[in-house]
């Protein structure tokens, strides 16, 4: 069960070294992208949007069927990333947006019955089998060499892209009239909406841009892991688990949590493939327990 | 100063209910002509388990616990995996079956012991999704760990079950009436926990943990103390799932087996002790009506939780004791009218 000896042999070669890490990176880019929809959601809505996966998996899909009906892998990102954003507000108008004020027994429910039929959907529409992309044509071109071992264009494309989008929004949160109004109207939504403001409308914008980037990463991941119904589950656990690790709401905790759980993911794989989630679990409960706050959160209470 | 009675003191009233919904059980066992309630009713039982056992974290501390079907599923596993090993039935004979019993309910209250020492640190969500990430460990380490638990295929080649104290575990009704025991057992051990003082200081958290706090109440030490009880008893669900179907799984510990159950204590009512009963039940008759009519039963059970989370709002025992307490003041509202003009 323990491989050791593989582990070692790679960390001596370059070229294994260069090759796992940048596994790493993008396991860890996807897990910022979900992780980063959850904060925001949660950061400003304060519902935890327990149904994030879904709408991972929902990207991944309509990516699929996207990049096989056109053949560009570009649009099928967008179209990922816009499905995501589409259901995500339909979900928030219909179900979401009447639990805001219950408890969270009812948010979860909701979201939970919310996981169920979009698992069922998807088995319908696309079939319980494993569905696999492959690497999109656009990125069929010979791989970086860097120091002995291979990256290929594909990572770079998909770590450039999640970096960009995810601080384009936090960007946008912080800075932008967009997000003034929804941060205000977090705080005070009766306020807000005595200047003439359609809070619900923001709400549910701000819902589905979280949900959004949920898809673009299911649409980023499609290439380089399989499909399959049920799928968002463990990026979900995951995520959640960066947002622990990182501190809740903080967004350069949350980048090196995930890093830090993608590198050990993908060097986990080869030296004790069986214990990889275990790992992650003691790297969270040590956290937890000495460092409460998460490694750059800064409040201490939660 | 009062008579004595001695039925008078809620325990054992409680015990007393208990020992006659016992002896009900046993008496549908008689003379329950088929198997087929019986073997309906032993799978009542082990869910009932699961969802008691949950209410006492839900209901009555105020813990959204995410992640209870690893207790649950812990309890089938070690069962199982003690009454594998020969060398603990040559050793423990005609009592490997109470021993392994009581080795679940131990081995499974020290795991969430552990589990809920660290969860309780947390407040709500992230106790939630603490539970869930525990639960999704606990299947990995047992999707893991092949040799020992078959892995994805389940603890196979059958469970032996040595006979004791005249109960041979394989004939359907001696399996039925071992179930009813451990159901009643568990329930009524819920049930005292609840009447006693320490149900009052969950309440108390659940109502206000500062308070409780203030009050002198180790409101950690009652988290975790209650998690330990919940983990434990739900154990005992997975004992008889684990002698009915000879086998364990690790579907039993997947993340939709603990949704379920939090729905079903929503569903059957959360504010009343027998509710997440009548839950049970009511899932059970709308998983099989979902199945005359189609095989997406996923997709029909998303549909009734929205259903009854967003139109009806409560479960059924609550909607049913708003419904009275609205048929109280109904005429009283109709007197006012009269006098109104």
């Amino acid at each position: 069960m323990l491989d050791l000896d593989a582990l070692l042999n790679c960390f001596s070669a370059t070229s294994c070294l260069v090759t796992q890490t940048s596994t790493g990176i993008i396991i860890g880019m996807l897990l910022f992208l979900v992780a980063s929809g959850v904060t925001l959601i949660f950061g400003v809505l304060h519902v935890v949007n327990f149904a994030h996966g879904a709408f991972y998996m929902i990207g991944a899909y309509t990516a699929w069927s996207a990049y096989t009906a056109t053949g560009s892998y570009y649009l099928a990102v967008l179209a990922g990333a816009l499905s995501a954003a589409v259901i995500g507000i339909v979900f928030e108008r219909l179900a979401i947006s009447r639990v805001y004020k219950e408890n969270l027994l009812m948010q979860l429910l909701v979201c939970y019955a919310f996981v169920l039929v979009a698992d069922d959907a998807v088995k319908m529409i696309w079939g319980a089998e494993y569905l696999a992309m492959g690497i999109p044509a656009e990125f069929r071109v010979p791989p970086y060499r860097f120091a002995g071992g291979v990256v290929p264009p594909f990572y770079v494309f998909l770590v450039a892209t999640s970096l960009a989008v995810a601080i384009a929004c936090l960007l946008l949160i912080r800075y932008s009239r967009f997000g003034k109004i929804v941060r205000a109207a977090a705080q005070n939504a009766s306020m807000v909406s005595v200047l003439g403001i359609r809070v619900p409308v923001y709400f549910a914008a701000l819902f589905g841009l979280g949900c959004a980037l949920a898809g673009m990463a299911g649409a980023l991941a499609a290439p380089v892991r399989s499909m399959t119904p049920g799928m968002g589950l463990s990026i979900l656990i995951d995520s959640f688990i960066v947002t622990v690790i990182g501190g809740m709401g903080s967004i350069p905790g949350a980048l090196l949590a995930a890093i830090l759980l993608g590198v050990t993911r993908s060097f986990g794989s080869l030296g004790f493939p069986l214990f990889v989630d275990g790992v992650m679990f003691i790297m969270m409960v040590a956290i937890l327990v000495f460092r409460p706050q998460g490694l750059l959160g800064e409040r201490a209470p939660r | 100063m009062t008579r004595f009675h001695p039925f008078a003191h809620p325990f054992a009233r409680a015990a007393l209910l208990a020992f006659a919904a016992f002896c009900g059980f046993l008496l549908v066992g008689a003379i329950s002509p088929g198997t087929w309630l019986l073997d309906t009713l032993t799978g009542l039982f082990a869910a009932g388990l699961l969802v008691m056992s949950l209410h006492l974290l839900i209901g009555y501390t105020g813990l959204i616990s995410f992640g209870h079907a690893a207790y649950y599923a812990s309890g089938g596993y070690i069962f199982g995996m003690v009454l594998q090993t020969p060398a603990f039935v040559a050793a423990c004979g005609p009592w490997s079956v109470p021993l392994a019993t009581l080795l679940a309910f131990c081995g499974t209250g020290l795991f969430a012991l552990v589990v809920g020492s660290i969860c309780a640190r947390l407040s709500e969500i992230y106790f939630a999704f603490l539970t869930l990430a525990f639960q999704m460990l606990f299947v990995s380490i047992i999707q893991g760990l092949v040799h020992y638990t078959g892995g994805d295929q389940g603890l196979m080649g059958g469970i032996p079950r040595p006979a004791f104290l005249g109960l041979d575990l394989v004939q359907v009704r001696d399996r039925y009436a071992f179930s009813a025991f451990l159901f009643v057992a568990g329930v009524l051990a819920v049930r005292l926990i609840t009447l006693s003082s320490f149900g009052a200081s969950l309440r108390m958290v659940r109502d206000n943990e500062r308070r409780a706090a203030f009050l002198g109440v180790n409101t950690y030490l009652v988290k975790v103390l209650a998690f330990t009880a919940a983990g434990s008893i739900a154990s005992l669900g997975g004992v008889v799932l684990a002698v009915f179907t000879s086998a364990a799984y690790p579907e039993w510990a997947s993340w939709s087996v603990s949704g379920e159950a939090i729905f079903m204590i929503m569903l059957g009512g959360l504010h009343s002790f027998w509710g997440p009963l009548v839950g049970v039940v009511a899932m059970r008759i709308i998983n099989d009506l979902t199945l005359l009519y189609t095989t997406h039963t996923e997709m029909a059970k998303g549909l009734a939780i929205l259903f009854v989370v967003l139109v009806l709002k409560r479960g059924i025992l609550d909607w049913l004791a708003d419904w009275r307490k609205a048929r109280h003041a109904a005429p009283s509202v109709k007197e006012q009218d009269h006098a109104a003009p």
